[in-house]
């Protein structure tokens, strides 16, 4: 690599991380555990459901060839998306909510652990494991989206569906990375489903009415519910939608690219938060 | 001559939270003191719920100690740098049932850094040491218990390590894959490694360990060479053993009807 100027400490900072990332073992060994859960995807066959799931998606779209009505074609993209979101969304939380907990049950995790591999690291191979399969999962689902709709409409505005798609893994990081949370605390697999399922559903209907909500609310409630409007990561944010089902155009790339940031922060905290949790286990 | 042992215990406590209403705390070892030095084979004894697990999971790292202090090449057990050179058996077998016995050991090299030029002759290596060679490419859900056990084997050996700590290794093995896991921990003893297990089997304890130690209830109650305790207490392994646990007798005397649920008044 040629030496970076001088005069630019931050730039050449930023050009070592990717090197310095390669040579932190921690990085080796996030990376082979997330390969393990892709496999064990593989394995036990669960992309069938997602391919099930995409076979009705396409089938809905297809639907669309039948209508003129600029209207319906609409509706039947809204539909899609809908689907798409939910399929997405239980998918990663699915995935994620049974890592943890079926490492312990079926005591993978002490061979595992008794090798230089921290717990830390541990949680972080499980969140790069799950976050992939949301990655493969939304290149399927938007792949097939895009191909449907834009045989049907003869347009392809890729950059659009690409700005969507990157929001949408970015908000299933978030989401990822909060059920992680939930199944260390909490220790079946059912009950961190149940949970994350809830909260971020509720977030994505009602989290952006939280502060109207607060208004017509008193004390103290109205504080709590400030509190959570203010805390709370705002996965509606990445819900852009709309502007693919009416053609809106691309968001700002400023927006989009601070809204990448806003997602990194909030799994950065999660992920922190499971980890000091996990840590602090003094019985596996 | 002073030489740092390899696993050093110092009156090491560890309770269990309890579950009865009183929460009276469950003490899995009292005050065990223990020390193993580099090249030893070290025979860890005691009936089941003894704490011999316990111990190890400490070691390990699995569990925290309540009180006292565990050391692994000198370096307190809480850092968790000394596992490169550490192969461990857990009790139960526990692998990825997905993957291949090939597979599995590719992902434990990755972690252990195993360069990638010599990651395929140390998988088939420790793969024929275990006699596993003509099913590495089946899923390991398709293998039997013994096998499972192997695999259990051949992944503490796979970066090569200087020290073995093994939890009930011939458990569910028949008598012929029992020898060949003496064979093994006595070939690795010729390589100078240090191999602490633990065993019910007191013969085969007898017959490999240099050292051992009989814990019951959490507390050490005899530790030394075979051959000296041997000639202590007059008599085998198995009868130290008993002796030690406060076995005396037979619990069922000739004319003790288990189907009646009667017992003879003695
Ligand atoms: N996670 C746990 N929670 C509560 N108690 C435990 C836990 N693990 C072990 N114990 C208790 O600690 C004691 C020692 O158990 P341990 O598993 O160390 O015995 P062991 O010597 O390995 O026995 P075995 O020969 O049956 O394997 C037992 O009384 C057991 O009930
Ligand atoms: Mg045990």
């Amino acid at each position: 690599m040629s030496p970076a100027p001088t005069c630019l400490p931050a730039v050449s900072t930023l050009l070592e991380i990717p090197a310095r990332l390669a040579r932190w073992r921690g990085w080796g060994n996030t990376q082979a555990i997330g390969s393990i859960v892709l496999l064990e995807m593989r394995r036990r066959k669960d992309f069938y459901v997602l391919f099930i799931l995409t076979a009705l998606i396409t089938l809905v779209l297809g639907a669309m060839n039948f209508f003129n009505e600029a209207r319906i074609v609409r509706y039947l993209k809204e539909i899609c998306l809908l689907l798409i979101w939910i399929s997405s969304l239980v998918i990663a939380i699915t995935t994620t909510a049974r890592q943890i907990p079926a490492e312990r049950e079926q005591r993978t995790v002490f061979p595992l652990l008794a090798k230089p591999v921290t717990r830390t690291e541990l949680l972080l191979g499980k969140f790069w494991g799950c976050w992939q399969v949301a990655g493969l999962t939304l290149l399927t689902f938007y792949g097939f989206f895009a191909l449907v709709s834009g045989a049907r409409e003869h347009q392809w505005p890729l950059a659009a569906y690409g700005q969507a798609l990157v929001l949408h893994w970015a908000m299933l990081g978030i989401v990822i990375a909060m059920t992680l949370l939930g199944s260390v605390v909490f220790a079946a697999p059912s009950s961190t489903n149940t949970i994350a399922f809830l909260v971020s559903a509720g977030i994505l209907m009602l989290g952006r009415h939280l502060n109207h909500v607060a208004l017509q609310l008193n004390e103290p409630l109205q504080t709590l519910v400030y509190a959570a409007y203010y805390l709370l990561p705002h996965l509606e944010w990445f819900d852009i939608r709309n502007r693919v089902i009416h053609d809106w155009g691309l968001v700002p790339w400023w927006a989009w690219s601070s809204a990448l940031l806003y997602a990194a922060v909030y799994t950065a905290v999660f992920l922190v938060g499971a980890a000091a949790w996990f840590r602090r286990k003094t019985v596996l | 001559m002073f030489v740092e042992p390899i696993v050093r215990i110092e009156s090491l406590r560890v309770e269990f939270p309890g579950t009865d209403p009183g929460r009276t705390p469950n003490v899995a070892v009292k005050g065990l003191s223990l020390s193993i030095a580099p090249g030893e084979v070290f025979g860890f004894l005691g009936p089941n719920g003894a704490g011999k697990t316990t111990t190890m999971n400490v070691l390990l790292g699995f569990n925290n100690a309540t009180a006292g202090n565990a050391f692994l090449f000198g370096v307190n057990v809480r850092e968790p740098i000394a596992r490169q050179r550490i192969g461990y058996l857990p009790e139960q077998t526990c692998y990825y049932k997905f993957l291949t016995a090939e597979e599995l050991l590719r992902f434990y090299a990755r972690i252990f850094r195993i360069p990638k030029a010599d990651v395929e002759s140390r998988i088939t290596a420790v793969l024929r040491l275990v006699e596993l060679e003509h099913a590495r490419g089946r899923p390991i859900r398709t293998y039997s218990k013994g096998m499972q056990q192997r695999v259990g084997l051949a992944q503490a050996l796979i970066n090569n390590p200087e020290l073995l700590i093994l939890d009930e290794p011939t458990s569910g093995l028949d008598p012929l894959g029992r020898m060949k896991v003496r064979q093994i921990i006595q070939r690795l003893k010729a390589e100078g490694k240090t191999v602490f297990f633990s065993s019910h089997e007191l013969g085969e304890v007898e017959t490999v360990c240099d050292r051992v130690a009989i814990l019951h209830e959490g507390q050490l109650k005899v530790e030394g060479r075979v051959r000296d305790l041997v000639t202590r207490y007059h008599g085998d392994l198995e009868n130290i053993f008993l002796q030690l646990i406060g076995y005396s007798q037979p619990a069922y005397e000739p004319g003790t009807h288990l189907s009646s649920g009667r017992q003879h008044a003695a």
